[in-house]
């Protein structure tokens, strides 16, 4: 067998032709939204949100309702909560979060419990359920995923100056509060639309680890986000035809395919990684330059 | 008095039931730099906040440049302190200067040529033009406090609130922008700067104003030779804690 067999070989079946398609988009979208993600270094919120699409999930289920709005609105209502409670500055942020998101999944497990045959689906919302995917489902990402995506675009500038600097945004009249629930609402959406590629507990790693690759790799916000969707899409692709191939769980070699690429990435990236850091420092210790460069740095008060 | 940038009469404000401003009276003209100075917990940054209306205040009234300040909103210039800003975020210098004009963008449009052209002319004026596709996070203090007063300056303020900028600047950098602030005043621009360092406002200010809860003193830095004010400013005296 060749390799242009192994590459051809899986779109002869129709669930594969579905799956590659899915993890594709999903990839995309979740490298773009994850771009944010990472710059913002809210990824305990996606991790939060992540685990809180799961009771909405599970309801939507026991009411064979639709599971992406299920999980969406579960996602959103819990990153509004956050949101909410975190305003109460007695309580940092990532202590409001631990307590919603594991209150959040431990609803969605009891929940499911009580649904017969429960164990089955359960296994497959954890670890993802990529090769049962139907053509509604395929239609259901790529329409969330072009909204998201379009949402992206016109949010792009404002998100930006948010997150480079949330006071000035607000002193000069930006809907701070408004573009931060916007921004939760997408990964909640994102997060969503790729749980059954990889399933719930390994979603995370399709949302941050692209874009934490593409941060490794460019210095340029233009590239990162073009090159986050890339490794993202390749990565999911690459991990899918491992597991039609070797016959093991896509949703573990999606994911060990993407922490592959950042561990390349950690290391070889050109100003970056571990080595070019390293040789920086080689360069600077073996260089006799007596007088070193005052650059003062801003102290906090 | 016809050219007042900012007028702030009779302001208090609160933070967490505490009074940290009272009374506080304070004006600035055009071309006019104020230095405003005292101690940590003095309630500078508030007041700063209060004309920003980042902070609600409790009492008296915020003019900027003959409106309400809640008017002024998205046109008075303000540089926080550096570390307010995300200096790893992978962007340009030009890039983050414009974004002091995300809030003139408007929804589903392309930023207009105009917000180049005042970016351009921004970077122009702090003398920054030739590093303006260098990512931020390779600038050094200096540089940085100057993308900062750019992305100001793209507003076109009347008013530029500078939230301690010399702040961790060695004494180069520190002329180096003392000048730039300098030139601005010259052009027009009504300048209130916060520090801890009364050298470097002595030499930059027009005016000083002594700032600890409510305002101790009002005058130019050759007028406030006498150390009992300076004393009382900082609490020694036991005025306040």
């Amino acid at each position: 067998m060749n390799v242009v067999d192994l590459i051809v070989e899986p779109w002869d079946h129709a669930f594969m032709q579905r799956a590659l398609l899915v993890a594709a988009m999903s990839g995309i979208v979740c490298g773009v939204v994850g771009s944010h993600v990472v710059l913002r270094g809210m990824a305990f919120i996606g991790d939060a949100v992540s685990h809180a699409v799961f009771p909405g999930i599970a309801v939507a289920f026991v009411l064979k309702a639709d599971l992406v709005i299920g999980g969406a609105a579960a996602g959103i209502g819990t990153a509004l909560a956050i949101a909410a409670v975190a305003q109460n500055r007695r309580l940092k942020e990532d202590t409001v979060i631990g307590v919603f998101f594991a209150a959040a999944f431990g609803l969605g497990i009891v929940i499911l419990s009580s649904a017969p045959g429960y164990s089955g689906s359960l296994e497959s919302f954890l670890f993802g359920q990529i090769l049962g995917i139907s053509d509604r489902d395929v239609l259901t990402v790529a329409g969330t995923g072009t909204t998201l995506l379009a949402a992206a675009a016109v949010l792009h500038g404002r998100l930006v100056t948010v997150t480079l600097d949330r006071e000035t945004a607000r002193a000069n009249g930006l809907p701070v509060a408004v573009l931060d629930v916007a921004l939760y609402a997408m990964v909640a959406l994102a997060i969503v639309i790729s749980l059954q590629a990889v399933g719930n507990i390994l979603v995370l790693a399709l949302l941050v680890t692209p874009a934490a690759c593409a941060r490794l790799l460019t210095d340029r916000l233009l590239t990162m986000m073009l090159t986050a969707p890339a490794i993202g899409s390749l990565g999911a692709v690459t991990g899918l035809y491992l597991s039609y191939h070797l016959d093991l769980a896509a949703g573990g070699l999606i994911v060990l395919v993407l922490t592959g690429v950042f561990v390349v990435c950690w290391l070889l990236a050109p100003r970056h990684g571990v080595l070019a850091r390293a040789r920086l420092r080689h360069r600077d210790s073996t260089r006799s330059d007596p007088i070193k460069p005052v650059t003062g740095e801003g102290v906090p008060r | 008095m016809t050219d007042t940038a900012l007028l702030v009469r009779g302001v208090a404000a609160r933070l967490a039931g505490r009074d940290v401003l009272t009374d506080v009276d304070l004006a600035v003209h055009a071309g006019e730099i104020v230095a405003l100075i005292g101690p940590n917990g003095a309630g500078k940054t508030t007041l700063l906040r209060v004309i920003l209306g980042l902070l609600d205040r409790h009492a008296g009234t915020v003019t900027v440049a003959g409106q309400p300040a809640e008017r002024a909103r998205g046109s008075i210039g303000y540089v926080p302190q550096r570390h307010e800003f995300a200096w790893d975020f992978p962007i340009t210098v030009e890039q983050a200067v414009r974004t002091g004009l995300a809030h003139r963008t408007r929804w589903l449009r392309r930023p207009p040529r105009e917000h180049t052209t005042a970016a351009r002319a921004a970077l122009d004026r702090v003398g920054m033009t030739e590093l303006r596709h260098r990512p931020v996070g390779e600038l050094s203090g200096g540089q940085r406090q100057r993308v900062l007063v750019a992305r100001a300056l793209v507003l076109q303020p009347a008013l530029l609130l500078l939230d301690e900028p010399f702040t961790g600047l060695d004494q180069p950098t520190q002329t180096v922008l003392t000048d730039l602030l300098r030139r601005l005043a010259g052009d027009g621009t009504a300048l209130l700067v916060t520090t801890h360092d009364h050298t470097a406002a002595n030499r930059l200010c027009d005016r000083i104003c002594l700032l600890n809860r409510t305002v101790i003193a009002d005058a130019a830095p050759d007028e406030l030779r006498d150390p009992a004010v300076w004393l009382r400013a900082f609490g020694v005296t036991g005025a306040a804690s």
